[in-house]
């Protein structure tokens, strides 16, 4: 499969009072054309700053470093003109976020919204993006569309709102769907109904995503490929159900390991990772995870672990220097 | 004395466990006479204003009749989605909110009947814990007076609460440094854990914890869930948790109670829900419920809609509107918490009858 999108060494800080805020600090990954990517992280590990790198959308004080490289097609969006990237936002990649309110505006009808983006990309007049919003709103599984183009954001449940910027997303048919965190204001039951349209029209349109998110579950669901974050870093790479069945990077056991899962009980304590994740502002030296892990010794503390290859994955850990790792034996509930 | 009760049940309970309601009826039965709390019929209606004169239009049935009983040293799970009304439950029975109608009884107390004075004393023995550390904790105040505000409303001396919030502070994983700090200074976690010693100091038998890992990173939520299950031990705890996650509400409760548009659902005990459910609703948001298990093929009942307004609920079940086994009945009569012959209750004409499957999910 043909590679659509190459990040390289992507890193991207903050110019900040304390200093400078290395969030993103040497991310590399990979997204075949209509491939799925999941990026999995807790809070503060860079997921969404990736993301929002690789639109170009991090504003001053943020900046990419000048040797990151993000090829898209084998275009480098890192260095493209801001006129050149316009083209490409919405027309090639686009966007969904966590929370729809803030991304829609409250005073216009998601019907001009949508048709606006279309507007936008594509040469048409007001009618036919209007008709094109109808279609869309047809698609991400709104009834009665001809009618609901009038409505408000605020008339919208969180469902349907979500439903709409997918429309708005996908209106230009773009070949790579960024989606950071798209169900996490959701209700459970609602962010089923968007994980199923998501797949739905992943099969229909054939375009690539990128899924940012912080549920391993929905990692589970969604994706063929995961990239682990922690500190900055991609820590752990591969095919989701190896890297889940046999995590080698020891951040990713202990993350699988501190879930509950349906049908466990409080009698086996869960997995507690000790400490809290370092700032960004002093990542620790060497194995950023080095001071919360159980297994770490010597060369962790000193050395900085790249990414081994432990086919079919890739982990940074200097116990993988020699092959895979056997990690401990996960509980399972049937 | 549970233990005992345990094993005259001579059900298939974990033995040995302290804390097991396995053996015990999910209803309160003769036999169970050691309930904490016992809610009948609890209703919490919000008016709802409109207009510059702020007439009342409505009524928001937040909480639309509620039986519930607790018995001590378990814990009861309450789940359900945004707007089912569990934390508005879970305020109501400890008096934070005024009850619309209903009996509430605390430890042998009618709770609805308690003046202000004496309300305030029987606060000591109900605490709450919320999901909102950096809302619920004053930034102005540190840590000693946050965690000493309690004792020090209950007329406990400076003395006495300086020991005594080391001591908590020390339980719930904090070091003594951290008594002079401020909210700010501390991650979620760690905030989490100062909301849980404001609760614990004043040693209360009963604590409601309101998603109280929500707002956390899955690391540090497991930290805070082994911590809430070894107080419990330790302090003798019974604690209502209130959480949308049925994964972590299975995990720390002995019975859950599946809230839905205000009611309970279905009440079973936490083995037994995710064996046996026999609600349409609680299978639907089993089976919705993402795994971290890649390659698991599970049925998927995917829910049409949204949920219905309790402003203006449905007539009947009000599930019905996007229950996959709704019929003509279901709009006509509502349907009684009650044991349809299934081992435990649950509020559905059709109790236990499978659904037809809506599509096969790998992952």
């Amino acid at each position: 499969m043909k590679t659509l999108l190459a990040v390289e060494n992507l890193r991207t800080g903050f110019d900040t009072r304390e200093g400078f805020l290395r969030a993103v600090d040497g991310v590399d990954f990979e997204i075949a054309q209509g491939g799925t990517l999941g990026v999995v992280g807790e809070s503060g590990c860079g997921k969404s700053v990736t993301a929002l790198s690789v639109m170009r959308l991090v504003d001053r004080p943020g900046r990419i470093a000048e040797d990151s490289r993000i090829l898209f097609e084998g275009r480098d969006l890192a260095t493209l003109e801001e006129s050149e990237l316009e083209k490409v936002r919405g027309n090639d990649i686009s966007m969904i976020f966590q929370e729809p309110m803030t991304s829609l505006n409250p005073v216009f009808t998601v019907g001009d919204q949508i048709a606006e983006a279309v507007q936008l990309h594509q040469n048409v007049g007001h009618k036919d993006a209007m008709d094109r919003a109808v279609e869309m709103m047809q698609l991400v599984g709104i009834p009665s569309p001809a009618q609901r183009v009038q409505d408000y954001p605020h008339q919208l449940s969180g469902g349907m709102r979500q439903r709409v910027m997918i429309a708005m997303a996908l209106s230009c048919n773009p070949k790579l769907l960024i989606a950071d965190e798209p169900t996490t204001a959701l209700d459970v039951t609602v962010q089923a109904q968007i994980l199923e349209l998501m797949k739905e029209l992943r099969e229909r349109l054939g375009m690539a995503i990128l899924l940012i998110t912080h549920d391993l579950g929905v990692i589970a669901e969604m994706v063929d490929e995961v990239a682990v974050m922690y500190a900055g870093r991609v820590v752990e790479r591969g095919p989701v159900a190896d890297v889940f069945a046999s995590p080698q990077h020891p951040y990713t056991e202990s993350l699988l390991d501190s879930i509950p899962l349906l049908g466990m009980r409080y009698s086996t304590p869960l997995k507690a990772i000790r400490g809290v994740v370092p700032s960004p502002l002093e990542w620790p030296p060497g194995c950023r995870f080095a001071p919360r892990c159980d297994y770490a010794f010597d060369r962790c503390i000193g050395e900085d672990p790249p990414l081994l290859p432990v086919p079919p994955q890739e982990s940074a850990c200097w116990l993988c220097k020699s092959g895979r790792r056997v990690p401990r034996a996960r509980q399972v509930v049937a | 004395m549970l233990a005992l009760q345990e094993r005259s049940a001579g059900a298939a309970g974990t033995p040995g466990r302290r804390v097991s309601a396995d053996a015990r009826s999910v209803h309160a039965g003769p036999a169970a006479t050691d309930a904490l709390m016992q809610a009948r019929a609890v209703k919490k209606y919000f008016p709802v204003r409109k207009g510059i004169l702020k007439r009342t239009v409505g009524q928001l049935q937040a909480v639309d009749g509620v039986d519930l009983d607790i018995f001590r040293g378990e814990t009861v799970g309450l789940v359900g989605e945004s707007g089912c009304g569990k934390s508005t439950l879970g305020r109501t029975l400890i008096r934070l909110l005024e009850p619309t109608a209903g009996e509430i009884e605390f430890d042998g107390v009618d709770l609805r009947r308690l003046g202000s004075r004496d309300l305030k004393t029987m606060r000591r023995h109900m605490q709450i814990v919320f999901q909102d550390s950096v809302g619920s904790l004053d930034p102005r105040m540190t840590v000693k007076d946050l965690v000493g505000e309690g004792l020090r409303i209950h007329g406990i001396d400076r003395k006495g609460r300086q020991q005594a919030v080391l001591d908590v502070l020390e339980r719930v994983g904090l070091s003594a440094e951290a008594a002079s700090r401020y909210p700010h200074q501390f991650s979620g976690g760690q905030r989490q854990r100062i909301g849980l010693a404001r609760a614990l100091v004043l040693r209360p038998k009963f604590i409601v914890a309101d998603e109280p890992v929500s707002a956390l990173d899955v690391s540090i939520q497991s930290q805070v869930l082994n911590l809430l299950v070894e107080l419990k031990q330790e302090f003798d705890l019974t604690y209502l948790f209130v959480a949308h996650d049925l994964a972590v509400v299975g995990y720390i409760s002995d019975r859950v109670a599946v809230m839905y548009l205000g009611k309970i659902v279905e009440l079973a005990t936490s083995a037994e829900l995710f064996r046996q459910p026999l609600h349409p609703y609680t299978v639907a948001l089993l089976s919705a419920n993402p795994e971290p298990i890649p390659g698991r093929k599970h049925q998927r009942i995917v829910l049409e809609g949204d949920v219905p307004s309790p402003i203006d609920p449905p007539s009947g079940c009000r599930f019905r509107t996007r229950c996959p086994i709704a019929q003509e009945i279901c709009a006509e009569v509502e349907p009684l918490l009650e044991d349809h012959g299934h081992g435990h209750p649950a509020a559905c004409h059709f109790a236990g009858t499978p659904l037809p499957e809506t599509r096969s999910v790998t992952g």
